[in-house]
Order: structure tokens, then sequence, then C-alpha cells
């Protein structure tokens, strides 16, 4: 990473001397890149990622904070996007041609081409501004008491309710593009002509025997995409002042925060390599080529 | 009654670049217990004219015109529902066993079975065992019928694909190039087993091949096709022994004769006729050795030479002079 | 001689091509906004021009459309029309430069990586890999905060990170061509690597590198304009992403300035939705089995 983070620190008038002293020694800055390396790992072992300089706390306490609303937010998103999409796609592709697969693969496409921040900033036009239904930003009412359980959950909900829609049509979209061109390169095989010639209904042929090939493909591109949503939260945190991982890292980014970017990355790393274990594991299960 | 008939079948595929007339005006038929053989160069629409019968063309493909009957049901009037009940049931299929032909994620017994079980109404455990007999009969190890399709090999594949095709005791099989693909050793045992099988249940069967050589073996009668047309048609003595068609005569002698002299037998010159925009006259002239000025504008009509012996060529026999 | 054929083929290929083109019609549409949309933006900015440093009077701030502005006006007094039409240009070059960077790579590596396999192969799909797993916008964010904003930068960064999926997609095409009989024929004519890359593999995987280009480009554009919304354009050019920038910056969306952040996103929905249908419509003419699609 550019910059030395000495100067940065240095910069920043509110620095104290002691915690100048803690970095430098944390980080081994003054010494050769080896060490630092290695003590980097060091740290790492042992659950220290440094320090955060806009926040002057350890990085790893402010991104546990970060981590729940970001995985609350994704998590409904993606779920409502992966049940909806896949329906989607697997409509549009047995009824292809027909006026309701145009009208779902229009849907899709456009909400694929939109830019995901753009979404979001036509939904709070129209559900803050216009029509007064959802709060525009942050994930709870500020300086509100909330008296009881219930009210924080509606509180809560009212304010997740449009990061959510707006993360989610993009991933419809997404979801079911797919879906609909797996779903028809199987449709293409061979032996979907041998099922025909067996005298079976769409319908069966499509759950039967369709769906389940597709779902091979798909099971991967859902795990991988899991591990690369974090680009459209990125978008959607910072739209929305969502207090989660996405706009912890558009912030680091703008304050030149490296300890806080490192840990980010270290957490994007992490996730991304268990998705793609998930995938793995999930794909051996439901192929019989692969469990032999 | 004849097991099948087909009339003047026409079959055309609209795609992007134009239409493809890939069966123009077929005609052929086939009696109950009888085996036909359809040969011909790839493209040429043994294919198609398979799928027309079971009305299993794809998108693009259309039926414009003809006649198909199965005893006496008219194919081509049937609604949806009645083809189904027919397919399987009546006429089914088996595909090259190269191609992706059964479902990988699903048990090969199963995929036998669900056949069973739509077409004969009985559960899942009489299928099964079903499943299990048929194996018996193309000499598979019944147990098997629990693997994947992957853990088989290509012959195997190709015997399970027997066993799935007479589950439901149909009167007609149609058989896709079953043994292109295979080695020499399990072609020949394959087409022992077909012919075999077929012959104890007196099953219909049309064997399609690019293949020549292996249809002498287990066929009855022979048709010839070319550019979507057939253009010999006879018993298996006569194509062999008495054909009137310059292509039957070149498909022929491309295969070398272990009793015959010794020589590299001459490949057929020219390529592939073009289907959207077929040759004039009759589609085999610009790859003829024989041809004349009549070829190129007149096409040539089906002439009788006896019962069940036609051919379409302006100078039949021309290559015996 | 053979040349001759060569060209005939070509020319009756080129032909059959443009001929299914035009049957397409969702590839026809996409092209035909594609066109409207190139010609506005070379012609736009020529007959209204836009200048970024020209700010209009404090009280023409965020004004609704009206007679003189018919887009209205953004935070800074400007001409929101005159603005859209700047932009184009600016989010199109960006996005067909940092394709033509991308497309460059991915067919290099591709056709390089499938072509002489071992070891080269292994290095460069890992390398592939690493690019295609990483979640983008946080690699291009870091690239761009270490190489700075200017555009030639932005346009770098995208296209050194959009590479590594036609470089698979490329291999594995090359890999299927390099069984053709014909390419060990010619190589036992003593044609050497470079040579067959070039005239033979080159030829027969270009027209998926095509339909492979037109799609990418969409996404380019998308980049672009994400980029520029997250802070990280150039802004000294006032792409369709840079208006949107601003127009979030001052607020158009809670005082309901629909005028500022609406046009600039439908232009980008407009051309990435052109590219797209441009592409698919390609890859279903070019790819034999897709036609069934």
């Amino acid at each position: 990473m550019p910059g030395d983070p000495l100067a940065m620190i240095m910069r920043n008038p509110k620095a104290s001397a002691e915690v100048v002293e803690k970095t430098k020694e944390l980080f081994g800055l003054g010494q050769s890149w080896y060490i630092q390396f290695f003590i980097y790992f060091k740290n790492l072992l042992t659950g220290d990622l440094g320090l955060s300089f806009q926040y002057k706390k350890p990085v790893i306490e402010i991104i546990i904070q970060k981590i729940i609303p970001t995985v609350v937010m994704v998590g409904l998103a993606e779920i409502l996007a992966i049940i909806i999409g896949m329906l989607l796609g697997v409509i549009s592709a047995w009824k292809r041609g027909t006026k309701i697969d145009v009208i779902a693969l229009s849907f899709s496409l456009i909400t694929y081409s939109m830019p995901t921040f753009w979404l979001g900033i036509i939904l709070i036009s129209i559900f803050s501004i216009s029509l007064r239904l959802f709060p525009t930003s942050g994930m709870f009412t500020p300086g509100k008491t909330f008296y009881s359980t219930i009210m924080l959950i509606k509180d809560g909900a009212s304010h997740l309710f449009l990061p959510v829609l707006a993360l989610s049509l993009v991933l419809i979209g997404e979801y079911a593009i797919t879906m609909r061109n797996t779903l028809l390169d199987v449709l293409t095989e061979d032996y979907m002509t041998t099922v025909k010639a067996k005298g079976f209904d769409d319908n069966y042929i499509i759950k039967k025997h369709a769906i389940p090939n597709a779902m091979l493909p798909m099971i991967t591109i859902i795990a991988i995409n899991l591990g690369l949503t974090i680009g459209g939260t990125i978008q959607i945190e910072t739209i929305f002042s969502w207090p989660g991982i996405g706009r912890l890292m558009y912030e680091a980014l703008n304050n030149r925060d490296y300890p806080m970017l490192q840990g980010i990355f270290l957490l994007i790393t992490i996730s991304v390599i268990l998705a793609n274990l998930i995938a793995d594991i999930m794909y051996s299960y439901l192929d019989p080529r692969v469990k032999s | 009654m004849a097991l099948l008939r087909v009339n003047n079948l026409k079959t055309y595929f609209q795609i992007s670049a134009g239409i493809v007339k890939a069966v123009d005006d077929v005609s052929f038929v086939l009696n109950k217990g009888e085996s036909m053989g359809l040969v011909g160069e790839s493209g040429c629409g043994k294919t198609t004219t398979a799928l027309s019968i079971n009305k299993l063309l794809p998108q693009e493909g259309k039926i414009v015109s003809g006649e198909i009957f199965l005893e006496e049901k008219n194919i081509l009037k049937l609604n949806d529902s009645e083809i189904k009940k027919i397919r399987w049931n009546d006429i089914s299929m088996i595909f090259q066993g190269a191609m992706n032909a059964l479902n990988p994620v699903m048990k090969i017994g199963d995929q036998i079975a669900e056949a069973i079980i739509l077409h004969k109404k009985v559960s899942y455990k009489e299928a099964i065992e079903k499943s299990e007999e048929l194996f018996k009969l193309v000499e598979l190890e019944p147990k098997r019928i629990s693997n994947y399709p992957h853990e088989f090999s290509g012959g195997m594949k190709q015997r399970a694909m027997i066993a799935m095709a007479l589950a439901c005791d149909p009167k007609l099989i149609i058989a896709d190039e079953p043994t292109t693909a295979l080695d020499v050793m399990v072609q020949a045992q394959i087409l022992n087993l077909l012919d075999k099988l077929r012959k104890e249940v007196n099953m219909g069967l049309i064997l399609i091949s690019h293949n020549l050589s292996i249809l002498g073996e287990t066929c009855d009668k022979i048709a010839v096709m070319y550019a979507g047309k057939i253009v010999e048609l006879g018993n298996v003595e006569d194509i062999y022994n008495n054909n009137m068609h310059p292509y039957t005569n070149k498909l022929l002698s491309s295969f070398p004769n272990i009793h015959k002299e010794k020589k590299i037998p001459e490949p057929i010159d020219g390529i592939p006729p073009d289907l959207i925009n077929p040759p004039s006259g009759c589609r085999f002239h610009p790859r003829c050795l024989y041809a004349e000025n009549i070829c190129k504008e007149k096409e040539p009509e089906m002439i009788k030479i006896n019962e069940n012996h036609n051919y379409s060529c302006h100078f039949g026999g021309i290559f015996n002079e | 001689m053979m040349s001759s054929i060569r060209k005939e083929m070509r020319k009756k290929k080129i032909n059959t091509f443009i001929k299914s083109y035009k049957s397409n019609r969702m590839g026809m549409i996409g092209g035909t906004i594609l066109i409207i949309f190139i010609m506005v933006s070379l012609i736009g900015p020529i007959i209204l021009p836009f200048n970024t440093m020209k700010f209009g009077e404090a009280d023409n701030v965020l004004k609704p459309p009206s007679k003189e502005h018919i887009l209205g006006t953004d935070d800074l007094g400007r001409d929101v029309f005159r603005n859209l039409l700047a932009g184009g240009r600016i989010s199109l070059m960006v996005g067909i430069f940092a394709t033509i960077i991308s497309m460059f790579l991915g067919t290099a590596v591709g056709i390089i990586s499938g072509y002489i396999g071992n070891k080269t192969d292994i290095v460069l799909m890992r390398i592939t890999d690493f690019f295609l797993v990483i979640p983008w916008l946080p690699l291009v964010l870091v690239l761009a905060a270490i190489l700075g904003t200017s555009i030639w930068n932005i346009i770098l960064v995208i296209g050194l990170t959009s590479w590594a999926g036609t470089a698979r997609v490329v291999r594995s095409q090359t890999l299927s061509v390099k069984e053709r009989p014909f390419i060990e024929r010619i190589r036992a004519i003593g044609a050497d690597d470079k040579t067959i890359m070039m005239r033979h593999i080159l030829p027969n995987v270009f027209p998926l590198v095509f339909a492979n280009t037109i799609l990418v480009t969409a996404v380019a554009i998308l980049s672009e304009t994400t980029l520029s919304f997250l802070g990280l354009g150039d802004v000294t050019r006032s792409s369709w992403g840079m208006m949107l920038h601003y127009a979030f910056q001052s607020g158009a969306a809670s005082t309901g300035a629909y005028w500022y952040f609406l046009p600039p996103g439908i232009c980008v929905v407009l051309v990435v939705l052109a590219f797209t249908f441009l592409g698919y419509s390609f890859d279903e003419i070019l790819n034999p089995k897709l036609r069934r699609r």
C-alpha cells in the first residue's frame, strides 16, 4: 500500500505522540519490509489487525461492529433474490419467447444494466421523499428510545426495507438471467430429447430433468456471487448510510486508513475463499459424477 | 395393415439464414416385424425423418406436408396429449451412445422406470423390477440399475438404452446410429442383440446409419437417402446386388470387400449439398460421374423395378455398363 | 489461388452474418440505440458545447426544466442537458478504450495459454483465476487509489481488471480449435507457434471474441459510472457517472431534483442495454448452439 502511514498520521494534528509511537512499533515502520511482514502475520494470528487511523481503535473491533448490519442486509437481499430470481429464470426459460419471457427478460436486463447506486437513488426519491414511506438513511432512527423489542424491530425493518429492496432488485435480474441461460443450455442437451421421446409433459421434464441439471452450475454461480456482492454492498451502504462493512471500506479509502483497508481486504478474502469452498462442497454433493 | 406408412413427408427448418429443406418428399412403408435400414451421409435427413415420426422436432422444425400412419392412426392429426401416449409406448427410440442421451444426474434404473410408470401405471417397485429384468435381457448386471450413466462404458450405455427402449413393449423402435463410436466387436454384439430381441417380440425396427455395411446383416430392406430425398429403396439383396442409383453404388463400393480384388475405394467427389438451396434437377448431379444435362434440369421420377424396389435416376444402372 | 478462395469464403460469411443480424430483432434494436447515442455524442457537444468551468449564477442553481434549460440546471447552475451531451462522449470513450485493453489482454492470454499449454498455461490460468475471483470493486478501488484518477488511469484500471473472463472463454475455444486436424497439418508443414496463433487460431476464435467484446463494453461503461459516482472518477471530465456523483453530493435525491439524477442514469441504462442486446444477438448468430435459444 502506498503512502507513508507515518507521514499521514503526522499530518493529522490530532494524532498524539503516543499513538504515533505505538503505531510505529506495531507496524514495525522504519524496519525492513520482511520484518514488517512477519510482524503482520504474528499480529494476524493473535487477532490483532492493527489500529485504525480514523477511529483510533483496533481495526478488528470496528469490523466486528459493522459486520452484522451488512450480513443482515445482504443476507435478506440474497435470499429474496435467489428465490425470486430463480423462479423468474425458470418461467422465462420454460415459456421462452412468450410475453412472460419477454417481460421477465426485459425486467432482468434493465435492472442488470442499471448502476446499483442509481437504483438506490431512485428508490429513495420515490419512497422516501415523494411517498414518505421509508427513512432515507441509517439503520435505526438516531436518538430514538425504544420502549419495546417490537418497536425496535419495526424501526429497524423500516430502515432495512429500501436497502434490501435496492440490492435484491439488482441481484434478481442477475440470477434470473443466469438461471434462464443455464436452463436453456440444459434444454439443448441430448438427454432432453430422450425424455421428451418418452412422452412426458413439459412440467415433468423441467422439474425432474432440466432443473436438477441446471442447479449444478447455478449453485456454483450463486456461491461465488455471494463473495462478490461486496461491490454492490459498497454502493448501497454509501447511498443509504448503512453502517456496514461496505461503507466502512468507502470511508477508509477516502481517508487512506490503511490498517482498516487491510483488515477489510482480509475479511473479503476470507469470505471469498469460504464461499468458493461451500460452492465446491455443495457441487460435489449434488453432482454424482463428482461424488465418486 | 402396415405398421408404419410415411407418405410424401416434408420437414423444413426455419433458421435465420433461410429455410432448410431437411426432408423433402420422403415415402416408405414398414410392415409388422420388419426392419428397415435408413442410410446416407451426415445431414441427408435421416435423423430428421426419425424425429418427424415421433413429432420430436425442435422449435425451428416443422412438418410442412405429408402423412404418417402408425397402423391406423394418423400421427400428424393427433393432438399433444394423444401423441404423448404413443411416445415410448408404441414408438421408442435408441440414440447414439456417444451422445449425452442419458440424464447424468439420474440413476439409469430410474430413467427406465419412469417411462414404465408413466405408460403402464404401475408402482415404482414394480417398475424397478421390470428394469432389472430388462437389464438381464440386454446382458447387463441387474444390480447396476442403481448406477449413474458416467459409470457405464459406451457399449454398456448402449445396452442400457436398448433396455430402456424395450421398457414399454413398443411396436416400433427407431435406432439412430446405435453403433457409431463403438468399437467393431461391441458394434457386432449390439447389432446381434438388437436383432435377437426384435425377432423375439416381432417388433418393427428402423435402423439409421451412415455405415451401409452394418445394415446388411440386420435389415430386411434399406432406404438410401441423399439431400433430403430417398434415392433408392429396396430389399437387402436388391440394394447390395442389384442397385440402380449411382449414389447407392458409390456407397457400397466405398467399403473394401474381402472377397473381391484389393483396391483402395474411391471417395465420392464434391461437398455435401446445401439444403437451403439444393442443386437443381437431380440433387446428386454435382457429384455424379454420369451426370448429363437432363440431370441438371429435371428431377428424376421414382422408377419401380419390382414390388419392393424403386429408385430415382435418369440413368439407373449406368455404372454396370 | 488459395487466398482468393479464402476471400470468397470470408465475403460469404460476412454476408450471411449481416443477413442473420438484420433478422435479429434484439440486435437491431441495440444497434440502432447505439448508433443514435454515438451520433449524438459526436455531434451534440459541437452544437451545444458544455464548459465545466462556466458556473451559473447562484440563484440559477438546481432549477427544474424550463424553456432555457430543457433539463434544468445542476448544483453549479450549469445546463444539465449540455452536460448530458458532453458526458456521453466521455462515458462512451472510457467504455470503448477500456474494453480494447481488456480484450487485447484477455485474447492474448487466452490464446497463448490455450495453445502453448503446459507450465505457461498453469501460470497464466492462476493469474487469471486471481483476477476472476477477487471481488471487482475493491480491486478497482485500490488500483484507482494507487494510480490516481485521471481519465487514462481509469481506462487502464478498468481494462486491467476485466480481462479475466475473456481469457477463460478464449482459452477454452482455443483448446477446441487446437484439436482440429488442420492445425496438425500446418504444423507439419513447418509453421511456427506465433504464425499458427496469429493466422489460424485467432481468426477461428475471433467470432467469439467479437461477441464478447460488445458485452464487456457494457460492463466497462457501468464500471466507469460506478467509479465516478464513488468519487474515483476524473473530476475534470464530466461523464455521466460524475454527474451522478455531484447529483448525490448536492442532495438532488433528497430535494427531488429529478432532472439532475434521472437523465444521466437513464442514458447509462440505455447504452448498457444497447450493448447487451447487441452482444447477445452476436452471440446467438455466431454461436450455432445458442441459435436455438
